[in-house]
């Protein structure tokens, strides 16, 4: 027993734990979530914070020994935000004859998604650190942590909420725009699938693509887009009044 | 060595983007200005070639990089822990608001141009 121990302790130094951690928990999550029907109360992103979150806390290993295998993953957001050039390329007919109108529409959703949470957060008289990292919670993690800290907000605190709206997103999406009677057809998907990807990024495009192929591309682009808007609005306006 | 090269191309305009964005005033991070200069560049096939291996790689498992800084949340649970039900019903509301006011603005302004909806 003392030579497990040992192992163990031995093992779960190393990078290659939190690395091998969270691929493994994520596959696996993942195969679950494929399993069955895809459903979105079994969003892998979910349940891998979940699981790897609650470990670490009952196993009593500090968040930096994982992150310091799990960031060779993190790494990867850097370059995966910059191939989001991609599906702005592919679409680039249609977004040249709608460009106006999808920005007007991903610009509105997300300041009113991010002055929303301000003004509720001040409201509720949270701290000010707080309330400033709500403000890039629809922009991809990466880009609201650098938001976040221009600003004057937590970097961390700003990604975990920018994780948190992607996982609302993809969770109530639907429900939601059965409530307001937003039908199926093809531009249908298309307003569908921008929303989602204008409040809830990487996460709600991920579940937009699974859904149906219009929404999924248009989701791509309104992420790409809100990287751009956010990154141009929230400095300028936070910057000069804030 | 497709991947290889596409790969490359990605963090060479990351790169790219990170260094114009220390030099100039902007307050664009580096990876959206490597965005910004990567899009027309996709209009050279050999970069565009390269560049969709892994673009289509990293977009399709994109959800998986948001793990690790998802964990991080057990490290500001001092700071969640008092004010959670708050934070929840903020990015609940925010989040469900920013989605009825997306879908309706494309449903109003669509509708007025009359070519798509």
């Amino acid at each position: 027993m003392a030579d497990f121990v040992e192992l163990w302790t031995y093992l779960s130094a190393t990078p290659l734990f939190g690395l091998t951690a969270t691929l493994l928990v994520y596959v696996s999550c993942a195969a679950v979530y494929q399993q069955f029907d895809q459903s979105p109360w079994l969003n892998p992103v979910l349940w891998s914070i979940v699981l790897i979150g609650t470990s670490l806390l009952w196993l009593g290993l500090p968040y930096q020994r994982y992150f310091s295998g799990a960031q060779f993953i993190h790494f990867l957001l850097g370059p995966a935000v910059v191939s989001l050039a991609l599906p702005l390329w592919l679409r680039r007919k249609e977004l040249k004859q709608h460009f106006g109108r999808l920005a007007l529409a991903g610009f509105l959703g997300g300041a009113v998604s991010a002055l929303s949470a301000y003004g509720l957060a001040r409201w509720l008289l949270l701290p000010e650190s707080v309330a400033l990292s709500l403000i890039p919670k629809s922009v991809t993690a990466p880009v609201a942590m650098g938001l976040a800290q221009s600003i004057g907000g937590i970097p961390e605190l700003a990604a975990v909420f920018a994780v948190l709206s992607g996982l609302i997103g993809a969770l109530l999406a639907r429900s939601l725009f059965a409530l307001i009677r937003v039908g199926q057809s093809k531009e249908d998907w298309t307003r569908r699938g921008f929303a989602l990807g204008t409040v809830s990024h990487g996460i709600g495009a991920a579940r937009a693509i699974q859904v149906n192929p219009q929404a999924g591309a248009y989701a791509g682009l309104a992420l790409a887009m809100q990287v751009v808007l956010a990154s141009l609005w929230i400095p300028v306006l936070f910057g000069l009044f804030g | 060595m497709q991947a290889l090269i596409g790969f490359t191309l990605l963090l060479l305009f990351q790169v790219l983007g990170e260094a114009i964005s220390w030099v100039l005033p902007l307050q664009l991070p580096g990876p959206v200005l490597g965005l910004l200069l990567l899009w027309p560049a996709l209009s050279n096939t050999w970069i565009l070639q390269h560049v969709r291996v892994v673009a289509d790689f990293l977009l399709v498992n994109l959800s998986l990089l948001f793990v690790p800084v998802g964990v991080g949340v057990i490290i500001h649970l001092d700071v969640l822990g008092p004010i959670w039900w708050q934070v929840g019903l903020i990015l609940l509301l925010s989040t469900l608001l920013g989605l009825v006011v997306t879908v309706a603005v494309l449903v109003g302004l669509f509708r007025r141009e009359g070519d798509d909806g």
